[in-house]
């Protein structure tokens, strides 16, 4: 089926709007703005009719793929539904149509919805202080790390080392990398954790920190977590807590009770908010207080009679972005948490990981888990045996599409050969659990029946399998007319 | 899978020839997948064994490369920029990475029979 971008359906001539004769004196541009900054050359914009726009774009909505639409059990992201509830409460003229330049005392409701999340969330990581402006996960992470660097240089220690965990997210070592550390791997053991006996040797006065996961990236929660936190704090070093995994924990155990230092959670995946897609994302960070003064400006200040914005803050970080974060995503995830209430939040989690571990109970005989332990949130699998039949975790997640199904993470976390990472989410019911797994068992089954029609996968959708490589060796990123400069194809590598 | 007997090889799946020339093994660019885009250092960069030295990004991932000892970069393989493809194709020959003059200490490094069976073991 061949989906034509709307450059192809242009028509020169062609026009969706005619504008009425100008009905005011015409201004010469060239006088106003000067002949270099008139556009001399053709736009080369496509030329439709009003109809062909709206039908193009309509059914290029109709291929999209989404929660609203089906099972996402992408691990490691969280997927679960986005009430609709949190769209209308964030579409209140009060939260929408607000500007960040109005004096304080016509902002109020926006400033006590922001400092009670930051207090909600404070409870929920046990942390003392929240900002709410990192944009999303991993510039959580930076914000986070940048404090880190902050406070130890106030202290006048210039540590040089971060310690990131084998099975870590990618963007852990990128974070420790962009703010100017050395990175070293602590492995995993045979159990799948943190090998606390090479941990303890690793750490030294270099060690500025240990960033962690826990539960980690394979699902397992770190049950060496305290004597973790020990070695790294004895050493000098602090913990950060990459909060992506915490849609396992809530009201069950927190990061600050465990040890960490510094915490940044994924509003966008633990609380509901709208992923991916331009989502857009948040990633508030919390801290103890020791780090407290070192916090992103500006502070929410003053009490619910009058909250205000304070700047004065010597020893802050500054400002990691325009304004206060992504307040309509803030105004949703307050939304998500006053509807579940803590006992909802505590049930969340349950059922997070109960649906894990009845899906991976449904699935461990016939796709190995590398580490047979009951999980949290979500599981790993090793395709070993499926390749070595004939087909690679890239082939059954392919084939996945053709059962209507979003295909599970593969090939991270790292340590874990031909890795399956699925997280269901406690938003899915029995029914679809089921359906999953059934339509894992029928691909398994094909693998030995007819190995090609995973190769191929997927056959039902409006195009088949991609080629990732060449994309990636040879990027076009911009659509040239025929006739024009695209036709050398050299353009993609530029 | 190709394992030549006359190299030595990292546990973490590099290889080094006795001029000192360095790639990863067959093994390596098969559990990489495709490798889309190489990163190579400077010619004149001094190494420690075991350093981190270069960059491979496949369509799966990205992992370092490891320095098999210490030493001198004394080459790259230019080739690599424009047809990263070479570590999949010819890992040992038209896909080597760099090319080092080693001034002293290795790691420990395992011929062909003890590389096998770290890979058997995985």
């Amino acid at each position: 089926m061949d989906v034509p971008v709307i450059f192809e359906k242009s028509v020169p001539g062609r026009r969706g709007i005619r504008l009425p004769a100008a009905d005011v004196p015409e201004v010469p541009l060239e006088e106003v703005l000067g002949r270099d900054f008139v556009r001399t050359s053709k736009l080369n914009l496509p030329e439709v009719s009003e109809m062909d726009a709206v039908r193009h774009y309509t059914r290029l909505s109709t291929l999209n793929y989404g929660l609203d639409t089906g099972f996402y059990p992408l691990g490691s992201c969280t997927m679960k539904y986005n009430p609709k509830v949190n769209e209308a409460i964030a579409a209140l003229p009060g939260f929408a149509d607000i500007h960040p330049l109005q004096p304080d005392s016509t902002v109020q409701g926006m400033l006590q919805v922001m400092k009670e999340l930051e207090d909600a969330l404070a409870e929920i990581s046990g942390m003392d202080a929240v900002t709410l402006q990192p944009a999303a996960g991993a510039h959580g992470e930076l914000t986070g790390i940048l404090i880190i660097r902050a406070y130890l240089l106030a202290q006048g220690q210039h540590r040089t080392t971060v310690l990131v965990p084998d099975s870590a997210h990618g963007t852990n070592p990128a974070t420790a990398a962009m703010a100017g550390f050395q990175v070293k791997i602590v492995p995993s053991n045979n159990r799948g954790d943190v090998d606390v006996d090479k941990l303890r040797q690793m750490v030294n006065e270099e060690t500025a920190g240990l960033m962690l996961t826990n539960p980690n990236t394979l699902g397992l929660f770190e049950e060496d977590i305290l004597e973790i936190a020990d070695i790294v704090h004895k050493a000098g070093g602090l913990l950060y807590y990459d909060g992506a995994n915490a849609n396992a924990i809530m009201g069950k155990v927190r990061p600050g009770d465990m040890g960490f230092d510094v915490v940044h959670l994924n509003l966008h995946k633990t609380f509901s908010t709208p992923h991916g897609g331009g989502g857009p994302g948040s990633g508030p960070v919390g801290v103890k207080s020791r780090l407290e003064p070192f916090l992103p400006v500006p502070r929410i200040a003053g009490s619910p009679d009058h909250y205000q914005w304070n700047y004065d803050r010597p020893q802050s970080i500054g400002k990691v972005r325009s304004f206060y974060g992504n307040p309509g995503v803030l105004v949703r995830a307050y939304a998500y948490l006053k509807s579940h209430g803590s006992a909802g939040l505590k049930e969340v989690s349950e059922t997070a990981v109960l649906n894990a571990n009845y899906l991976l109970h449904l699935l461990k005989d016939i796709y190995e888990t590398p580490f047979d332990r009951p999980v949290k949130h979500e599981f790993v699998l090793s395709l070993k045996d499926q390749k070595k039949r004939g087909a690679k975790a890239l082939d059954v997640a392919k084939r996945l599409i053709d059962y209507g199904v979003y295909p599970p993470t593969v090939y991270f976390p790292l340590v874990v050969e031909e890795a399956m990472m699925v997280e269901p989410t406690e938003t899915e019911s029995k029914e679809t659990l089921d359906m999953f797994a059934q339509a894992m068992r029928e691909i398994n089954g094909e693998i030995d029946a007819a190995p090609d029609v995973l190769h191929e996968a997927p056959h039902h959708t409006v195009v088949g399998r991609l080629d990732e490589t060449l994309a990636a060796r040879h990027p076009v990123l911009t659509y040239f007319q025929e006739g024009s400069r695209a036709q050398t194809g050299q353009e993609g590598n530029i | 899978m190709n394992i030549p007997e006359g190299l030595k090889y990292t546990r973490d799946h590099e290889w080094m020839d006795s001029k000192g020339t360095v790639g990863v093994t067959d093994y390596a660019q098969e559990a990489l997948g495709d490798v889309v885009f190489v990163e190579l250092p400077a010619v004149g960069r001094i190494l420690k064994s075991g350093e981190a030295f270069g960059v491979v990004e496949s369509v799966k991932s990205v992992s370092d490369l490891y320095s098999p000892a210490d030493g001198v970069v004394t080459a790259v393989n230019d080739a690599l920029v424009g047809n990263p493809e070479l570590i999949n194709q010819d890992p040992y020959e038209q896909g080597w990475i760099i090319r080092m003059e080693t001034t002293g200490a290795t790691e420990e490094l395992l011929d062909s029979t003890a590389y096998q069976h770290q890979i058997e073991g995985e």
